[in-house]
């Protein structure tokens, strides 16, 4: 798929987040934002074996957000993708819903683990990737993470395990947008120096300047393997990216826009 | 009587599960000469993975793996399951996972480690999450059996087993979800599991010797509870007794309670850790302080009729 594609299905994932949590009057659309170019990466171009029709192919890749509040991305991505269609976004988050406030591997097709708890999320992809590795499934693991969500401990035993165990069939995502609910990250509780800690805990690094510029989320995800390590990619990414109201505001982690703003949001998102 | 810890019989079994099943997998938290799964890990090594000590991501890597196909049995100490407890809430019961929890060391039975160590609270926590199958085997062969039968539940199963050896029985039916009696009786009835059976089996002697003809049924499934039995048993003897080494809020206990509401019974009393933490020493001096051998079992049934 061409760049322009890519950059297309972007922005209609962004209005499905605009679209979804506006009607929900609910949900989390500034980390979501965030993260959909490489969402969008991964199910449109990098990932293996992504089929709606066969959603539980025991050889595709898989995909865990572990960020799970940034469903509203992992939904429009699936739906995009093909996975169900947009009346979907009329129950997100609402009783009987295929579309929980946070991804459910028993609700939603496409899901491949239940997130949410901050942290479980990369745990069971070190997981999946050990197993696919026991198996000798070819299958490669993927994962996006918070910058918040890494002041989890758990998060920090998962990387031990994934060096420990060798895991070159594991890539972790760090969604860096420097923001969370209560503030930045460094009003609530300082990462330090992310990217070395991430080399200390042994992973093999690439930091992504614009972690929302589609060429360089590509170009980092399509770097080979460095054999006997896990891949962390850090997206340094801007929270709310393209609603203007919405970037950079700490406000938009999760509140909804009304219909006034989603409008709007909607007309910056066209094309 | 032969003795065996059920820990033991749970390393044991594992290993023999992973003989007749290759996707069976073990995850260890770093304990495992106490665990008993050092025999699975020399027999198996490639079927072995230490998580170290973290005991929550030993827990979500489990979940991870078995979307794999695989069929993890996580072992650590029973204290653990509150520190990995969201995992094994949102990890794996909520997503309904196929892993295994073999947790050890429960109870105050443990010993000198102390209450740091002694888990009274695992059953109400495993208990209250949806999906999860609780097992508390009673000996060796019923350890056995818990193994074996966890190994074809498409789902999470709980087994707690025991580091202390107590007496192996002969192998008695076993089906999930279904209680056995031990001994019929009708003047009072005793619900017990786990390790309390030996116990429980003195004091039917001890009330015996009063005179009075104790039934004694042991539940090695908690969850689900075999309330069918539980109910005829209560209706048929008026008098009931659990008896667990477990706190007397949450588990077997409190399994029994709701059921006799409205079935005609005249006593009731749960007999366990009375709302408080174990402490070091003896496993058998532990036994006394607590108030769970046989004659004290007895003397407070006999107090409370």
């Amino acid at each position: 798929m061409d760049l322009q594609t890519l950059q297309s299905k972007a922005r209609a994932v962004r209005r499905d987040i605009i679209t979804m949590t506006s009607k929900a009057g609910a949900g989390h659309p500034g980390g979501s934002l965030s993260c959909t170019d490489a969402l969008v990466a991964l199910y449109f171009e990098i990932m293996k074996g992504v089929d709606p029709k066969n959603d539980k192919d025991p050889n595709r890749d898989r995909f865990v957000l572990s960020k799970g509040h940034a469903a509203p991305a992992l939904y429009g991505t699936l739906c995009e993708r093909g996975y169900f269609g947009p009346e979907e976004f009329d129950h997100f988050r609402q009783l009987h819903g295929i579309l929980q406030g946070h991804p459910d591997i028993k609700k939603c097709p496409g899901v491949d683990a239940s997130t949410g708890s901050l942290g479980q999320g990369i745990s069971i992809a070190v997981g999946m990737a050990l197993g696919a590795k026991h198996t000798g499934n070819k299958c490669h693991v993927y994962t996006v993470i918070g910058d918040g969500e890494s002041q989890e401990g758990l998060v920090w035993e998962a990387s031990m395990a994934a060096a420990h165990y060798k895991l070159d069939n594991l890539t972790v995502i760090l969604d860096h947008n420097g923001m969370q609910i209560d503030g930045t990250n460094d009003e609530v509780m300082s990462l330090g120096d992310i990217k070395a800690k991430a080399v200390a805990f042994g992973y093999d690094v690439i930091e992504v300047a614009d972690g929302n510029d589609m060429q360089q989320v590509l170009d980092a995800l399509r770097a080979p393997a460095c054999p006997g390590k896990p891949r962390y990619i850090l997206l340094n990414t801007l929270k709310g990216k393209g609603v203007s109201f919405m970037e950079g505001q700490v406000g938009w982690h999760g509140k909804a826009p009304n219909a006034e703003q989603a409008a709007q949001a909607l007309k910056e998102l066209e094309g | 009587m032969e003795k065996k810890a059920t820990r033991v019989a749970y390393g044991e079994a594992l290993v023999k599960l992973g003989e007749a099943n290759d996707k069976v997998v073990v995850l260890d938290a770093d304990l495992s000469n106490a665990t008993m799964t050092n025999a699975f890990k020399k027999a198996y090594p490639e079927r072995f993975f230490d998580c170290g000590i973290a005991e929550a991501d030993m827990v979500d890597m489990a979940a991870g793996m078995s979307t794999m196909g695989l069929i993890p049995f996580c072992s650590t100490f029973a204290v653990f399951a509150g520190r990995s407890y969201d995992q094994i809430r949102n990890g794996v019961c909520y997503p309904h996972f196929n892993v295994k929890f073999g947790f050890s060391h429960a109870g105050i039975t443990l010993g000198e480690d102390g209450g740091s160590h002694q888990a009274i609270e695992d059953l109400a926590l495993m208990r209250v999450l949806p999906g999860m199958t609780v097992l508390v085997p009673s000996d060796a062969n019923e350890t056995y059996q818990c193994v074996e039968a966890a190994a074809k539940i498409d789902g999470p199963v709980y087994i707690r087993t025991c580091r202390l050896p107590t007496p192996v029985y002969d192998p008695r039916p076993f089906t999930v979800g279904k209680g056995n009696v031990i001994k019929d009786g009708s003047d009072l009835v005793i619900f017990t599991c786990g390790v309390m059976l030996e116990h429980t089996l003195n004091a039917v002697e001890e009330l015996a010797k009063k005179g009075i003809n104790a039934a004694l049924v042991c539940f090695h499934t908690i969850k689900p509870f075999d309330d069918e039995l539980a109910i005829q048993y209560a209706v048929k003897c008026k008098k009931v007794f659990t008896v667990e080494e477990h706190s007397v809020i949450g588990g077997l206990g409190d399994a029994v309670a709701p059921l006799l509401i409205g079935k005609g019974v005249e006593t009731f009393k749960k007999i366990g850790i009375n709302d408080e933490f174990g402490q070091s020493g003896k496993p058998a001096d532990l036994l006394v302080e607590y108030g769970l051998t046989g004659p004290q079992i007895a003397e407070t049934i006999c107090s409370s009729l």
